[in-house]
Formats: C-alpha cells, sequence, structure tokens
C-alpha cells in the first residue's frame, strides 16, 4: 500500500515536471508550436466540414473508396518501424552509440501510431461507432478480418512503445536506472511486432483477390523494405536536429551506421520494385492495366503519371546517394538524400500503392482521384497533431536524458551516478 | 395476386412465416432510441444487493449500446422493428411497415440471367432504386449494367456503365446487368472488422446498417463492385418512399454506411421475385430456390450454357449468367 503511495507522488512529479518542460521554450519552440497549431486547427474545421456533411467532401468515391487518408496511414505504419532499425543493433548486437538513441526511434513510433490511428478515424464512414471493435462490448472479427488484425497489433505496439519510454524516462526523472527485466523484454518483443504491424497492414491490401494489383505475394516484403528506408530517414533529420539544439551527444557513428544500413533498405526496396514490375510488363496480363495506370497512363487518364516517375527518380537519386560511401558521409548530400528517401516511399506508399490499386475499379471502370482541398488540410492536421505529439515528448525526454533535469528528491548522489551511464 | 417465385415451387404449401408474438422487456436498441432502461421490476428489495449488480451489468451492457442484428434476440429484435416503424413513419409521414421475415427453411435463393435477351434497358436499375429506398440524390444503385462489344466478349476494362444511346440495343454491344453476386464464399463478409455483413442462411448477404463503421473493407474486397458507400446523407423524398421494409433490406440508411442489393429480402422472403425480376420486360431475369429440383433456377442450371463472373477469384456466386437461346 504505501508502496502504491510512494509511486503515485513520485509519478505525478513526474507528470508535472513534464508539463513544466512543455511550457518552457525559446523562440522557436514557440513559432514550431504556434505553426503546428495554426495546422492543427485548420485540420480540425476541415473535418468538422467533413464531419457535418460526411465523406463526400472527400474526393474518394465508391470506384476509389479508400485513397489518401488510408495511403497516410500505410505510409505512417512504416514510419513507425523506425524505431525498430535501432532496436536491432542496439539490443541484439549491443552497439552502444546506437543504445543511446534508441528512445528516439520509440518516442518516433508513438507518435507515427498515434497518426495511424487518427488517419484511419477520418477514413471511416462512423468513427463514433470504433467501439463496436472491442470484444465483449463490440465484436471484433478476429481473427477473419485482417482490419482486426490491424488494430490489435498496433495498439499492442503503441503500448509497447509507450510503456517502454514512460518507463525509462519516469525512472531517469527519479535519478534511477530503468528496470532490465522489464525493459529489455518489452524492447525485444518490439522487434517482431514492427515486422508485424507491416505485415499485417500489408495482408489488409494483399488478401483482395478482387484487386490484383495488391494480390501479389511481393507486397509484404516491400512494404518492410520501404518502411525500413522512410523510417530511418525522418530519424537521421531529427538526430541532427537534436544535437544541434540540445546537449545532447548524439555520435557521427551512430548516424553513420544508420545511413549504411539505409544503403541496404533502399536497394532492397528498388530491387522489390524492379521485381514486381518485371513480373507485370514481362507476363503482360490483364493484371498489367494498374502498373500501366501508374506509370503510363490508360485510356488518356494521366494523373498519377508524373507522382510515379517523381517516386521513381527520387528513390534512385537516394539510392546513388546512399550507397556511394563518400557520399553519405557528405552532410549536405546525406539529407538530400534522406529528403529524397522520404519523399520517394511518401508518394510511392501514399498515392502508389492505395490508387492504382482501385483504379480501373472491378467493372474496369476509371475514376481519376486526386485529393481534395479537405483531404489535404485534414491530414496536414493529422501530421501536425502527429508532429506535436513527437515535439512534446522530445521537450521532456531531452531534458530528462541529459540529467539537466530531475526530481527534487531524486538527491544529487543519484544524479551522476547513472545519466552518463543508462542513457537509454 | 403478383408473381412468386414461390408458385414454382413443388409444394408451395409450406405457410409464410408467421408472426411472432410482440416479446415482452425492452431492447438495447430500441432501448437506447427511445432514452429507456431496462425495466427491473420483477426482482424483490431483499435482493438488493443482487439488483443492484445486475442493474449495473444492465446498465453496462445498454451504455455499451445496440448489439449486431447478427446476434439480436428474437424479442429484442420485435422491439427494434417497433422503433422502427415509429421512426419511419413520423419522417416520411405515411405508415411505414418493417417486417422481420426470417428465413424459410429448405430455401437457398439464386438468381440467373440471361444475356441473350437483356437489351440494356435498365428498367431494372429504376425498379430497384424504387423499390429499396436508394438515396436519389446523390444517386445510389445497386445494378450497373455495362454496356461491351460483341466483339470482345466479357471484357471488364473495355465495359461502359455510362452508355447512353437514343435506342437499345445499339448494334454490335450487348449488356452485363452487374450487382451483388450473393457470393456462398463472399470475400466482403470475411473483411469486415466488425462482422457488420454476412450471409443469412438462405443465402443472401446481408449489412447491418447500425452496425457497420464505414471502414470500406468491404468495397475493396467486392470483385463485382457491388457495394456502395452513403458518401453523404441519403435523400429520399416522402412521396417516393417503398413503405414496405425488411430490417436487413431497404429500410432508410444512414450517411457513412455501405449497403447493397439484398435480393429484395422484404419481397423474396414473403414469396414474391425481386422487383428486378419482376420489371424485366424482355424476362432475362430468373429467381427461385436452388434447393427446389423443380424450380426455374435448376432447370437452367441443368440445361443452359452457365458462366459466372470471374470464377478464378473462388467467390462462387449465386448469381448464374446464361445465354437462354
Amino acid at each position: 500500500m504505501a508502496n502504491v503511495q510512494i509511486f503515485v507522488q513520485r509519478f505525478s512529479a513526474f507528470v508535472t515536471g513534464s508539463w513544466m518542460l512543455v511550457r518552457r521554450g525559446g523562440r522557436a519552440y514557440w513559432a514550431w508550436l504556434g505553426l503546428l497549431a495554426l495546422l492543427i486547427v485548420s485540420g480540425a474545421f476541415a473535418y468538422a466540414g467533413q464531419a457535418s456533411r460526411g465523406l463526400i467532401v472527400t474526393a474518394m468515391r465508391d470506384q476509389v473508396s479508400w485513397a489518401f487518408y488510408i495511403g497516410n496511414f500505410t505510409f505512417l505504419v512504416g514510419v513507425a518501424a523506425a524505431a525498430v532499425i535501432l532496436v536491432i543493433p542496439a539490443y541484439v548486437y549491443q552497439w552502444k552509440p546506437i543504445r543511446e538513441i534508441v528512445i528516439f526511434g520509440e518516442l518516433l513510433a508513438v507518435s507515427a501510431i498515434v497518426m495511424c490511428l487518427l488517419f484511419v478515424t477520418v477514413d471511416i464512414g462512423h468513427p463514433e461507432r470504433a467501439w463496436h471493435l472491442i470484444p465483449v462490448l463490440g465484436h471484433l472479427n478476429f481473427p477473419r478480418s485482417l482490419l482486426a488484425w490491424d488494430v490489435v497489433v498496433l495498439n499492442v505496439y503503441f503500448l509497447i512503445n509507450f510503456v517502454v519510454v514512460t518507463h525509462i524516462l519516469y525512472r531517469a526523472f527519479h535519478g534511477r536506472p530503468y528496470e532490465k527485466r522489464l525493459v529489455v523484454p518489452i524492447v525485444l518483443f518490439s522487434i517482431p511486432m514492427a515486422v508485424s504491424i507491416h505485415t499485417v497492414t500489408a495482408f489488409l491490401y494483399n488478401g483482395l483477390a478482387a484487386r490484383p494489383y495488391w494480390n501479389s505475394s511481393i507486397l509484404a516484403p516491400q512494404f518492410l523494405a520501404s518502411a525500413f528506408c522512410s523510417g530511418p530517414a525522418i530519424l537521421l533529420f531529427v538526430l541532427q536536429i537534436l544535437r544541434r539544439v540540445t546537449k545532447f551527444d548524439i555520435q557521427d557513428a551512430a548516424i553513420r551506421k544508420i545511413a549504411e544500413l539505409m544503403a541496404y533498405t533502399i536497394f532492397l526496396n528498388l530491387f522489390l520494385h524492379g521485381a514486381e514490375a518485371f513480373k507485370e510488363y514481362y507476363s503482360n496480363s490483364e493484371h498489367l492495366l494498374y502498373t500501366r495506370y501508374w506509370f503510363e497512363g490508360i485510356r488518356g487518364h494521366h494523373t498519377l503519371v508524373p507522382y510515379a516517375w517523381t517516386a521513381v527518380g527520387l528513390n534512385l537519386l537516394s539510392f546513388v546517394l546512399f550507397i556511394v560511401p563518400s557520399a553519405r558521409r557528405n552532410w549536405v548530400l546525406l539529407n538530400i538524400g534522406c529528403l529524397a528517401t522520404y519523399v520517394g516511399v511518401y508518394i510511392d506508399k501514399g498515392m502508389g500503392l492505395i490508387i492504382p490499386g482501385l483504379t480501373p475499379d472491378t467493372l474496369g471502370e476509371i475514376y481519376e482521384y486526386s485529393p481534395s482541398i479537405t483531404e489535404l488540410r485534414v491530414a496536414a492536421g493529422v501530421f501536425a497533431i502527429g508532429f506535436l505529439v513527437f515535439t512534446l515528448m522530445l521537450k521532456v525526454a531531452v531534458p530528462i536524458l541529459l540529467g539537466e533535469f530531475q526530481a527534487p528528491a531524486a538527491g544529487s548522489h543519484a544524479r551522476n551516478l547513472q545519466l552518463k551511464t543508462q542513457n537509454v | 395476386m403478383t408473381k412468386q417465385w414461390m408458385s414454382e415451387r413443388a409444394n408451395a404449401s409450406e405457410p409464410a412465416p408467421a408472426e411472432r408474438s410482440a416479446g415482452a422487456p425492452a431492447s438495447e436498441r430500441a432501448g437506447r432510441r427511445a432514452g429507456t432502461k431496462p425495466p427491473a421490476s420483477s426482482l424483490s428489495r431483499r435482493e438488493f444487493g443482487s439488483v443492484a449488480a445486475a442493474a449495473a451489468a444492465g446498465f453496462l451492457l445498454t451504455a455499451c449500446g445496440p448489439r449486431r442484428l447478427h446476434d439480436i434476440s428474437k424479442d429484442r429484435l420485435r422491439q427494434a422493428i417497433k422503433t422502427w416503424e415509429r421512426e419511419y413513419t413520423e419522417k416520411f409521414g405515411k405508415a411505414v411497415t418493417v417486417s422481420d421475415a426470417p428465413p424459410i427453411p429448405g430455401v437457398l435463393f439464386a438468381y440467373a440471367l440471361d444475356l441473350s435477351r437483356c437489351n440494356g434497358n435498365r428498367a431494372c436499375v429504376e425498379a430497384c432504386v424504387a423499390e429499396n429506398n436508394q438515396s436519389r440524390d446523390p444517386q445510389v444503385q445497386w445494378i450497373r449494367v455495362l454496356s461491351m462489344d460483341k466483339d470482345k466478349g466479357i471484357d471488364f476494362s473495355d465495359a461502359d456503365p455510362y452508355y447512353a444511346p437514343q435506342q437499345v440495343p445499339e448494334p454490335g454491344r450487348f449488356y452485363v446487368p452487374t450487382a451483388c453476386q450473393h457470393c456462398r464464399n463472399a470475400p466482403c463478409t470475411k473483411v469486415c472488422p466488425v462482422g457488420a455483413t454476412w450471409t443469412e442462411p438462405d443465402g443472401i448477404v446481408v449489412i447491418d446498417y447500425d452496425w457497420c463503421i464505414g471502414c470500406r473493407c468491404c468495397m475493396a474486397a467486392c470483385p463485382y463492385g457491388a457495394r456502395h458507400f452513403n458518401w453523404a446523407t441519403p435523400s429520399l423524398p416522402s412521396d417516393q418512399v417503398n413503405t414496405s421494409m425488411h430490417y436487413l433490406g431497404n429500410r432508410p440508411r444512414p450517411r457513412g454506411v455501405v449497403e447493397k442489393c439484398t435480393w429484395c429480402i422484404q419481397r423474396t422472403r414473403a414469396g414474391r421475385y425481386p422487383a428486378c425480376v419482376e420489371v424485366c420486360p424482355t424476362g432475362a431475369r430468373k429467381f427461385g430456390n436452388l434447393l427446389d429440383p423443380e424450380s426455374e433456377i435448376r432447370y437452367i442450371l441443368e440445361n443452359k450454357r452457365v458462366l459466372l463472373l470471374k470464377p478464378e477469384l473462388n467467390t462462387m456466386p449465386k448469381f448464374f449468367y446464361f445465354y437462354g437461346t
């Protein structure tokens, strides 16, 4: 009982401390939050319009019944993998430079999953019925429905990352090392979970025989490959910003290692894309139609073609920039490479996966989709919420991990003792 | 007496499903709509503790709202139907009846369409909209007639759903009407995360409009473009409403849910033909009981050249296309 009381006291001190941290900040911090707030308000108004008039305010129709929202969802499931590409070197190979920064991957994963869940919420016709998914209260069609699987794995992945980062920060705040028996198993468990969220999301599309463009067994591996490109690309930006604006010591070696890993994943992603394109074009069956719609346009419909070739160009560019060691050691080129990777995968997974999967529709009709203003505003709002969550979590995490900010009760003896050694 | 698929049956003596007696206490669904709580009057005061527990459990269930129509008890269904009838009657200013006719034992519905007779007049589309209370604006249509090139045969990539000539049939064209194929191996019901769509024992694939969350997985899964989403609030003028409804069929749909052909469940479970079959001026549309060896459907399957749409997907439709001549 006394233990519980102490825990409650300590945890509320942690929460109050976190609250103090997010309220303090320089001009750049508040300008950034202001920008995000603007985007969130704009998105909220756009969503209010959608909520009152229905999904008719989007450009989706019966022919293309999933589009920009679901594309963003799919992309962000990939981003959530960022953590795992750090977890593997850190915890499986015990590589110290990365071990110190794993937590940023986990924070990114938490923010990405928040965005994923929001994108699904804004996409469905009756978000207020979401409780129908809860077993017993509602009816979760598990294991038959892959969306049911996705609900399960996304929430579990969110939960384990959230628990781990909260635990680590809470302990660091009180000047105590984290509980290894808790953290290590959960972090190791997060590896198969990260693979699961991608695989299950891929299977969501993959299992639909009605859509030949998705009904290819290369889809899940390709999801994983592209996820391991885009997630680390964002992380590399974040890590560079962090070491510029905070005292956090992120070693060049860590960044170089991530860039090196990306060279392999970008190659793999391109290879799988190439394998798919070869199979479609060489066999030249009626299923080629969808791939052709993406790359060439069919029957005078060319809306997506510029997206397709932009993505191809960016993916090739990022491959060159990452595979050449001297290029990826050059900071400017590295950042160009990261941007190219991020945008290339975003187009590929957002527009390139969903829209050609549904165009032409199952009865051969071509409805040319391109997102409405409402969809763009809502999506920007969701991204802003994700960035806000990520920013605030970093605002709390960095000073605590640096030992600059601790519970008053923690005592000076604990302070120096663990922060340098237990930075994760 | 309208035409009935039932009259063709060898033993047509089976009675129409009798009205079941009105059930007792309020259903969760009706209760929530009417803003009432289920009564707990039968318990004595001495059992206060258990009453409290039961009330808590009851409240929990009630607070958590309705159940799927798939799982709802007969009593609760009766109650829900009363609520709907009251609600719709008020809304449209006409007496609306909502049927809860269950599947008829020994009946598995099937449909057949004679491609050599269909001339693309689309009377079926209009009759379907009128019968099933589809939204007039934006337009929702469950039947889609595709105009195809006779030289190419059935080729969806060359199909035209928006053909509008002065006169049908157009030279060199033939017509393939599509709608829900009521697959035995339905990909749409499999993918629904909340089990809001399922196949009834008589083979009709239905949707619970009050349970659907509008995720549209089923639309992505359907190989026949049969499922339609209510992107906006459906509009249904009072003077055009069909007041004869079925709880799994043509009752008004809310915005943000999926709907589709139910083989006119409100008619067919009462022994009648679907509206499209009844209206078709060329007699291209056939409907009946697959389990009845004497039925027209069985005759067609046994004697005509029959084909399925996209048989390679193994969806096993109960909607058969055939060449009558």
